[in-house]
């Protein structure tokens, strides 16, 4: 589904991602983990194409296309979704109307029929009943006044609604106490474990893991994948700390 | 017509910023709009300025005590659109003006009050929001005048204006006289850009660029127009804003 090779990328002409090649099929839960300044964030907005992210080098391509040429809403369009580790507040735009534009503009882009006012309410609110959020929340304006917790519940919401066919998800965990893991872990599961789809789990720390059980997990340190292992290798790192595991 | 008002230059501190080659084409200009404001009664007033050419719009307003007027302007046509308030407030009247510029080419847009508080109790509030794009400059005047004498007065004008384009402008120039010393005057102005995390956040939802703008812009000016009473007329500024919103992005 996303094949990554030897890809570089530069923010501010500071090179930080340095090679780093990955390949993620359908039906796989890929977790990469890394300490502070690895390139953890980097590595999610250059794939979803964030202005500022620069590639310098390599491939990255999505289901065969070139995901590198394409503008962030194409992206989107094809089934990338970026979960955010700090959720953008949007003063003035209800989330209702911010996601059903946002839906439908994918579906044009894919050559399918707009979903009505009705149809998509009904969806949201299921997709809402997912992540226990009332559908109150909602009808606010995208993240204002929300809780971090709240933020990154409303950012799953997002993504079952949208209903992609990979998840970057950047640090969904941060910011989150156990119950609100739980519910997020669930949510996760509910949305993206499926035969076809596919999902990047990006994270400092292990307790996430507990709830979405990865296939594979990567150790991303100075812009490369040192190490890849299965989920014992995330265990280590809680057990050993990263300089240990990286050394090894 | 008025034949009396001399041309305006830039040296008038009114003017500074305008378009004075615009109003020099289509001078002289129209006499005031004059309204009163009977004392008790309450009156709403919508404007929408959408002439094709230059166009300058005077109001002279006198409320008497205890009466209102709630304004609610957009202004968004002519290569010069001036649209001037100057209202005079007696004891415990209320001026409430909610208005958007928008501006796109080579288009000044412009917003000038004097809002004359001669008696006490009197409350006045201003909320303005401007956005320019292309060559185009918004410009908000607004002198506030507390009379001597004129306590308890509660005075409020708040300026914000987007700039899509480094080439557009937006210039603020509050300005207060007061003369009494219980009241409250409060002003504020800022001038600022698209969000741009916002636009990528947006756009890592699918939203497409012109689209994305155009929810932001919508949502700067959202609001301004909520309390308009008469449903038809709220639906056709709305309806004018955006369609000039899209032309803008």
């Amino acid at each position: 589904m996303l094949k990554i090779e030897n890809l570089h990328a530069t923010v501010a002409d500071k090179p930080i991602l340095k090679g780093l090649s990955l390949t993620i099929n359908a039906g796989e839960i890929h977790a990469i983990m890394g300490p502070n300044g690895a390139g953890k964030s980097t590595l999610a907005y250059t794939l979803g194409g964030r202005p500022g992210y620069e590639v310098t080098g390599g491939s990255a391509t999505f289901e065969g296309a070139d995901l590198l040429d394409m503008e962030p809403h194409e992206r989107a369009a094809a089934g990338l979704f970026l979960g955010f580790q700090y959720p953008v507040e949007i003063p003035g735009v209800s989330n209702v109307q911010f996601l059903r534009e946002a839906l439908n503009s994918q579906r044009k882009a894919r050559g399918e029929e707009p979903l009505s006012a009705a149809d998509f309410l009904r969806l949201a609110r299921e997709k809402a009943g997912l992540l226990g959020m009332d559908m109150e929340m909602l009808k606010r304006p995208v993240n204002v006044g929300f809780s971090g917790g709240e933020k990154k519940r409303a950012e799953m919401v997002q993504m079952g609604i949208l209903d992609p066919k990979l998840a970057i998800l950047d640090e969904t965990d941060s910011g989150l106490d156990i119950d609100a893991l739980k519910t997020v872990g669930a949510g996760i599961n509910a949305i993206m474990r499926a035969p076809d789809k596919a999902v990047l789990l990006i994270t400092h720390y292990q307790r996430l893991l507990d709830y979405v059980q990865p296939d594979f997990v990567h150790i991303l340190a100075d812009g490369r994948i040192v190490r890849s292992g299965g989920p014992e290798l995330a265990l280590a790192l809680e057990r050993e700390g990263y300089a240990e595991v990286i050394a090894a | 017509m008025n034949a009396a008002l001399p041309l305006p230059t830039r040296k008038d501190e009114a003017w500074r910023y305008s378009d004075v080659e615009a109003a020099a084409r289509i001078w002289s200009v129209d006499e005031p709009k004059r309204l009163v404001v009977a004392p008790g009664e309450a009156l709403t007033l919508a404007v929408l300025q959408d002439a094709g050419a230059a166009l300058v719009l005077d109001h002279v307003v006198e409320i008497g005590a205890g009466g209102s007027l709630d304004v609610h302007l957009l202004n968004l046509g002519g290569t010069l659109g001036r649209v001037t308030f100057d209202v005079a407030l007696a004891q415990g009247a209320h001026f409430g003006l909610k208005a958007a510029l928008l501006g796109g080419e080579a288009q000044t847009l412009e917003l000038v009050t004097t809002v004359r508080h001669k008696a006490p109790d009197a409350t006045s509030d201003q909320l303005v929001r401007a956005i320019a794009a292309g060559r185009a400059t918004t410009n908000y005047l607004g002198q506030i005048q507390v009379a001597r004498g004129a306590q308890k007065t509660d005075a409020a004008q708040s300026f914000k204006a987007m700039l899509l384009d480094r080439t557009a402008a937006a210039n603020a120039k509050p300005e207060l006289e007061i003369f009494a010393d219980d009241v409250k005057c409060a002003h504020g102005a800022s001038v600022g850009e698209l969000d741009k995390a916002a636009l990528f956040y947006m756009a890592s939802r699918g939203l497409p660029p012109a689209r994305a703008k155009a929810l932001l812009l919508e949502a700067f000016i959202a609001g301004l127009f909520d309390d308009m009473g008469d449903e038809a007329e709220r639906a056709r500024f709305l309806d004018a804003a955006r369609s000039k919103l899209e032309a803008l992005g």
